[in-house]
């Protein structure tokens, strides 16, 4: 990466987990990319929003559990987390049942949020 | 005769797809993405609740838990096991699955 430039990415989640391997796969690149010292943030819209709800217990699918990753997001200075407020409501959930600290935003919002990226990553 | 659902009800629309063309007295199992259908809250909760007055709503628990939704499950689906599955394959004369 050339020094000095830094580049606005943002990662689009919209996919529920286990489903298929959208998740896991935006995970990794997440995870892969964040050595490269950008400014990095997450949006989880529509079924992405699945990705966050606390609890996940794969053992009986016996599927790798993938949830504690984003609990490691932090670590790796990946912290600007945003989840569509709409998403939440139509299945029932609330900021209450995310698994890591996310703000809240309407997807409008979040559409306002995407015009200043550099690069969008959809999953 | 048995009908499977496994996609997401706000993704595709497989579930409405199966409630259209289910005959009153048929079962219907929601398995992988399909069980965030039957969790509380969920913009599907009603229709389903709706269609339990014909019929049999079946969900299986480890995909639910998977999900985190283990505790989550809309009254009156009927929680099933792998083995539980099974039997309602064998059960039932024919089989859909509305991939």
């Amino acid at each position: 990466m050339s020094e000095g430039t830094v580049k606005k990415i943002m990662y689009v989640n919209r996919k529920a987990p286990y489903g298929t391997i959208y998740a896991l796969e935006s995970l990794e690149v997440v995870l892969i990319a964040a050595a490269f010292d950008q400014d990095v943030s997450l949006v989880f819209m529509d079924d992405g929003v699945y990705q966050l709800k606390k609890g996940h217990q794969t053992k009986g699918i016996e599927v790798k559990n993938f949830q504690p990753t984003y609990r490691a997001l932090d670590d790796y200075d990946v912290n600007k987390l945003y989840v569509e407020k709409e998403a939440l409501e139509a299945r029932g959930l609330s900021q209450e049942d995310m698994c890591v600290p996310v703000e809240v935003l309407s997807a409008a919002a979040i559409g306002k949020l995407m015009e200043q990226q550099d690069v969008l990553l959809s999953f | 005769m048995l009908h499977i659902v496994n996609k997401s009800p706000l993704e595709r629309s497989t579930l409405d797809s199966c409630l259209a063309a289910a005959q009153p007295g048929a079962a219907v199992l929601l398995i992988e993405d399909g069980v965030y259908a039957a969790t509380r809250g969920h913009a599907a909760e009603s229709k389903l609740r709706a269609a339990l007055a014909h019929l049999e709503i079946y969900v299986l628990v480890p995909d639910l838990e998977a999900r985190g939704m283990g505790q989550s499950l809309v009254e009156g689906m009927k929680p099933v096991d792998y083995t539980g599955f099974v039997e309602l394959v064998v059960q039932h004369k024919n089989c859909q699955s509305w991939l």
